[in-house]
């Protein structure tokens, strides 16, 4: 540390501007230190230059005036220090919310209990409305992904089955699994994605510009208002999905029989007459109102969870999906166990 | 005196609606020019367009000597970098807290700046705006509407600007924080020679700051000078505008 007594003024500041960009240069060239510093060579500074100027304690000398008035500006201003506030950064997942959850769930089950007594709270518009949104318009991506799915099966399932000359059980191959369980499932993963992600981002930007607490204002329930037409909608929806992706995936499977191991669409339906009973096809769209309810409760529930800032709002939607992909796919394996105690 | 902004023959609007319609504006350098007109006139529509993010239909746009009409990204963005905004509603981005809101644009400018410059830079502009020091470390949603105001004149001061267009600062402000906040655009005039584009509705504020008033009606700025200039005028919007009550409680008139 240069001694004060031996160097009454100085050291002379760099000539020129000392700006934002120079003062981590100024910092490291004058070190710790508190003797006074010349500042006859800077011709100019910004803020930044004022606060390091200011900041500094030491004492300066030779400020031309605009120089100095930005100093006693940024001096009298200057926020004495604070302690930065601590802020948790994470939190461990709590039951709490788990039940907060399952109480969600409730008041939905409630409101949709009372709507054949008071059938005038259902709110038609926005229930037809989010229908066409999640229903009529996946109708493309669901039928695609289905049929290429049918295909996809045939195609395996002509390898393995044409050494064994059992080609005919690609029948029976294609029919349950889709019907049983593909069809389903992949409607449900993506509906999911879809209508899943769409209503927690809806819900999420409603609640970050504070529409939802506006609603409340207003004597209306949010749950009531915004979850329940999309919930409903969707569980009239995703078994009319289900339906439309079951034909697709046999359309695709009986193609693809046809083109591989010559299996005529003739022949298709007459085995399918024959071997798969319709309880594959009912047991497959039992589960779609179930998958629905999840998907919709979950994509509400999180969109509700959205606090006021951008990011939660992005962490939500992707958590509404992977929770709702996750329990659909526990859920599935659920019924699977029931239907096999069932005997079904 | 140089012009810091030229607006000729300006036009704009939103498909079939035209809000501007050969506007024409100029701004001096270090002078806060208030920017007066009805709800709806396109004050905000105009400092959109001035900075490059409403198209134009036709006209010129002179910010700093760049064209910003038809001059390339490059150019624009570098027009940008001496200009601050602060939008009618805060736009404060809302997962950094406040001081991390003022250090943004610091950090997009000088990459490597050393931490320590750059929280304390955006302390002291935090300061400057008026906010306590416990606030650095909030975001926009743990704070009052008024504070947002002031983190937005902060985030607008980041970079040292020369020119800063300020949408309606002072709405939602109590009285004492207006003034303050008006005293603040004064002191930071004549500390930094800045040039202030200030849109406004609160006559106190243009009575206290602005050195000429520009007027939007019937979608073009029909006069610019100061208050008794204007009142000298006789158009009808500005005579009631200022003759009105609030008016005459500000002007003495
Ligand atoms: N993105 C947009 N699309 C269509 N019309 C718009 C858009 N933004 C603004 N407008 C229209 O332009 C007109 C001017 O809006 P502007 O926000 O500039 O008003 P203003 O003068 O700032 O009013 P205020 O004093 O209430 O803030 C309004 O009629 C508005 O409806
Ligand atoms: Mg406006």
């Amino acid at each position: 540390m240069p001694a004060p007594t031996a160097e009454p003024v100085g050291p002379h500041l760099p000539e020129g501007a000392l700006t934002l960009g120079t003062v981590d240069a100024l910092r490291d060239a004058l070190g710790p230190g508190t003797g006074p510093l010349d500042l006859s060579g800077v011709a100019r500074v910004d803020m930044a230059g004022a606060w390091f100027l200011a900041a500094s304690g030491r004492p300066l000398r030779g400020a031309r005036p605009e120089v100095a008035a930005l100093i006693d500006l940024a001096a009298a201003a200057m926020p004495a220090p604070a302690a930065p506030a601590a802020r948790p950064s994470w939190r461990l997942p709590s039951p709490r919310g788990l039940v907060a959850g399952l109480a969600f769930f409730g008041r939905v089950l409630v409101l949709a209990a009372a709507l054949p007594r008071h059938p005038r709270r259902l709110r038609l518009t926005s229930t037809v409305h989010h229908l066409r949104e999640t229903g009529l318009t996946a109708i493309p991506i669901v039928t695609l992904m289905s049929f290429l799915i049918g295909v996809v099966l045939a195609f395996q399932g002509a390898a393995q089955l044409r050494q064994f000359g059992a080609q005919v059980f690609v029948v029976d191959l294609i029919a349950i699994s889709v019907l049983r369980e593909l069809g389903v499932l992949l409607t449900a993963i993506i509906v999911a994605g879809r209508s899943g992600a769409a209503f927690t981002a809806a819900i999420g930007s409603m609640k970050m510009r504070e529409e939802v607490d506006a609603l409340r204002t207003l004597g209306l329930d949010p749950v009531a208002v915004l979850a329940l037409p999309r919930i409903l909608a969707l569980v009239i929806a995703l078994p009319l999905l289900t339906v439309a992706a079951d034909v697709a995936g046999l359309l695709g499977g009986a193609a693809m029989s046809w083109i591989e191991l010559g299996v005529s669409p003739a022949m298709f339906v007459a085995r399918m007459e024959a071997a798969i009973g319709a309880s594959h096809y009912l047991v497959g769209l039992a589960k779609a109102p179930a998958f629905a309810l999840i998907v919709g409760l979950t994509g509400c529930w999180f969109g509700l969870q959205v606090g006021s800032d951008a990011e939660s709002l992005g962490r939500m939607t992707s958590r509404a999906v992977v929770v709702a992909i996750f329990l659909v796919i526990v859920a599935d394996a659920a019924f699977s166990i029931l239907f096999a105690v069932l005997g079904v | 005196m140089t012009a810091a902004l030229t607006v000729e023959g300006l036009v704009t609007g939103f498909g079939d609606r035209t809000i501007h319609d050969g506007l024409s504006l100029t701004m001096h350098r270090g002078e806060v020019l208030g920017v007066v007109g009805g709800s709806g006139t396109g004050k905000s529509v105009l400092l959109r367009a001035i900075i490059g993010l409403v198209p134009p239909r036709a006209g010129r746009i002179d910010l700093l000597g760049t064209r910003m009409d038809e001059a390339g990204e490059e150019a624009r963005r570098a027009a940008l970098r001496r200009t601050g905004v602060m939008f009618q509603d805060g736009a404060l981005f809302s997962s950094l807290t406040l001081r991390q809101n003022v250090e943004a644009p610091m950090l997009e400018r000088f990459p490597g700046l050393d931490p320590r410059t750059s929280r304390g830079a955006a302390e002291l502009k935090l300061a400057l705006a008026g906010l306590p020091p416990e606030a650095a470390d909030l975001r926009p949603s743990e704070i009052s509407g008024g504070m947002r105001k002031r983190a937005g004149l902060a985030r607008a001061l980041a970079l040292d600007p020369e020119v800063v267009f300020l949408d309606e600062p002072t709405a939602g402000l109590d009285p004492i924080g207006a003034s303050a906040f008006d005293a603040l655009i004064l002191d930071l005039k004549r500390a930094l020679g800045l040039t202030v584009f200030f849109v406004t509705h609160d006559l106190d504020s243009l009575a206290a700051i602005c050195d000429r008033v520009a007027v939007l009606a019937d979608r073009r700025v029909v006069a610019v000078g100061t208050v008794p200039e204007l009142r000298a005028t006789g158009h009808p919007w500005i005579e009631r505008y200022f003759g009105g009550p609030r008016g005459r409680a500000a002007f003495g008139g």
